[in-house]
């Protein structure tokens, strides 16, 4: 009796997420199970096929050159530009902002607003600002350069042999600095005032306070950010696209699936390159995850 | 949100966000505006390039401003993208609007109306926010055409309603946890079914959620080039994304019909930003994961 009366009591929520649920099972699970299957199925030109192959797709990617010459290379020099310089930049907006300055909902506006507009219109005006020509056609930042006598900063951007993909980081920068801005200063300011007081009670300099008050309350938004922009780096996609196109010397994953999809119709060893970013991305985010929601219930 | 699309949510619980403002040391200001500075460059190239005539985009003019204003960029981008600019409306309205009631919902039951199992369900849910939609994109496509789904923007719209699933139901139910549960109680005492509950107790306070996932799904969905480019085949059903990176991508475009184009195409999410950006910054730390 008081079984159905509890069914009676949650039934009804269970009833109503249930489209959902559906949806959410299909669509997410189902079809990641399916692409893992197109994976490994001899699915390799425009006629579409279900023959069980093995992994003849992954064997060809990992002798492919472009995989891990180019993919995998370009991903590594992006990641690692792209997470430190988003990381300074926003923790150092944040610092600045932390004690309330007159204006800052002008500048956390300012800062922000990168987010609002897509990777592939942005791409367009950084494409322009990153031009490569040289001579009388130096345009963009390297005009600048130019211009003011640091002929040493003139550079290829993302069109340079080794150091491309960093410099195809930098719109990622601009664009998400604002994000990570916002992210730590929330964290500057759940730090409790009363313990930021009793450290300065108790004599500490305001470099102490920071050094050992607020900074070690900054580690759990640290991951967050680093986790947050990780997996944003492992599927940057439209801005490669919108900067470099589908050239080889800016190619990462995401367009090289696509690529292998609409160009080379082989769905086998897109479906392949699919998995392995799902891979990449659950190593990141499933043990965040449940972490996550087991600190929330233990709260 | 960069294509926020692109961009998931966050962590931690919402401080108090703003401090009493005061002068701060002339140093750190100097600083703050040389970062918006550099933060609104690109801006400046934007719309400067925007105005040029064709004869005025070469590099020896790259930063100086126009010395003819010119709005035949504009004229020409508008003429090229408006088709695609309607497309666009046609997908975000109704999209934003489906994911939004469906969150509301989903956001009540995982956080008012739980039944056992729900924060299982959630999680869930959540994994399916950071996934890559490359790895299902293939089965997507094939799937909607296998079923005959209605091509073109009905069937992207669908996807964005149902990958916006989770995040809609996070930014609910983050915010639904900030109610207190008597008042669910209370309501409870007077017999109120779920749906009476969700109805004249919950929905009346929800109008902030409401805006927070308005416009992140608005935003992420006008942004998106990654579902656009795989479902949608007919060019003349593109998103305004697409097509822009179709027009620019050409390096004979001249550098004034490009700006104009990437502001064009802008347009609709900046006003959004500007109008509404205070949610904006509220969404992004209510998106938040607590962490």
């Amino acid at each position: 009796m008081t079984r159905l009366r509890r069914v009676r009591r949650w039934g009804p929520g269970l009833l109503l997420l249930t489209p959902s649920i559906i949806l959410i099972a299909v669509f997410v699970y189902g079809l990641i199970g399916w692409n893992i299957k197109v994976s490994l199925s001899d699915w390799r030109t425009s006629v579409k096929s279900t023959h069980y192959a093995g992994f003849a797709a992954y064997k060809d990617l990992n002798s492919d050159p472009v995989w891990w010459s180019y993919n995998m290379r370009h991903l590594a020099v992006f990641t690692v530009a792209f997470i430190v310089g988003t990381l300074i930049v926003g923790w150092t907006l944040a610092f600045l902002l932390d004690k309330g300055v007159r204006g800052e909902g002008f500048f956390r506006a300012v800062y922000l607003f990168p987010m609002a507009i897509s990777f592939i219109a942005a791409g367009i005006v950084w494409r322009w600002l990153m031009n490569p020509a040289p001579g009388d056609r130096t345009s963009g930042l390297n005009a600048i350069f130019d211009k003011l006598g640091l002929h040493a900063l003139e550079n290829q951007w993302y069109l340079g042999q080794n150091w491309g993909m960093a410099a195809m980081a930098m719109p990622a920068v601009w664009a998400l600095s604002g994000y990570i801005m916002a992210l730590f200063l929330a964290g500057f300011r759940g730090v409790p005032e009363e313990l930021r007081e009793a450290a300065r009670m108790d004599g500490a300099s305001e470099y102490r306070v920071y050094r050992h008050v607020v900074f070690p309350h900054l580690r759990p938004v640290t991951l967050s950010a680093l986790i947050i922009l990780g997996h944003i780096s492992i599927k940057v996609f439209d801005l490669i696209v919108a900067i470099g196109g589908k050239q080889v010397i800016t190619m990462v994953p995401a367009v090289y699936m696509w690529i292998n999809i609409y160009d080379a119709h082989d769905y086998a060893k897109g479906a392949a390159i699919a998995t392995l970013l799902l891979l990449g991305i659950s190593i990141l985010i499933v043990p965040y995850l449940i972490f996550t929601v087991r600190s929330e219930r233990n709260a | 949100m960069s294509s926020l699309s692109q961009t998931p949510p966050i962590v931690a619980p919402v401080p108090r966000l703003r401090r009493r403002a005061r002068s701060a040391p002339l140093a750190r200001y100097a600083l703050l505006l040389l970062f918006a500075v550099i933060v609104l460059i690109p801006v400046y190239v934007l719309v400067v390039t925007s105005f040029k005539g064709v004869l005025e985009t070469d590099a020896s003019h790259a930063w100086s401003l126009p010395h003819l204003w010119t709005t035949e960029a504009w004229s020409q981008a508008w003429t090229q993208l408006s088709p695609n600019l309607g497309n666009s409306f046609k997908l975000v309205i109704p999209a934003t609007v489906i994911s939004v009631v469906l969150g509301a919902l989903n956001g009540f039951v995982l956080s008012k109306w739980k039944f056992p199992g729900a924060d299982i369900v959630f999680t869930l849910f959540l994994f399916g926010m950071f996934i890559p939609y490359q790895a299902v994109m293939i089965p997507l496509t094939t799937l909607l055409e296998d079923v005959h789904f209605p091509a073109g923007i009905p069937r992207l719209a669908f996807a964005h309603i149902v990958y916006g699933i989770p995040i809609t139901a996070l930014i609910f139910r983050n915010y639904y946890a900030t109610i207190p549960n008597d008042l669910m109680e209370a309501a409870r005492m007077d017999r109120a079914g779920m749906l009476r509950t969700f109805w004249s107790v919950v929905l009346p306070i929800s109008m902030p959620a409401f805006v927070v996932a308005a416009i992140w799904q608005f935003t992420s969905i006008w942004n998106d080039f990654l579902f656009a480019v795989f479902i949608i085949t007919d060019p003349a059903k593109w998103p305004v994304t697409v097509a822009l990176n179709n027009t620019t991508g050409s390096l004979v475009t001249p550098y004034n019909l490009q700006m104009s184009a990437a502001l064009l195409a802008s347009l609709p999410t900046l006003i959004v930003y500007v109008l509404l950006g205070r949610y904006f910054m509220r969404g992004l730390m209510a998106g938040a994961l607590k962490g």
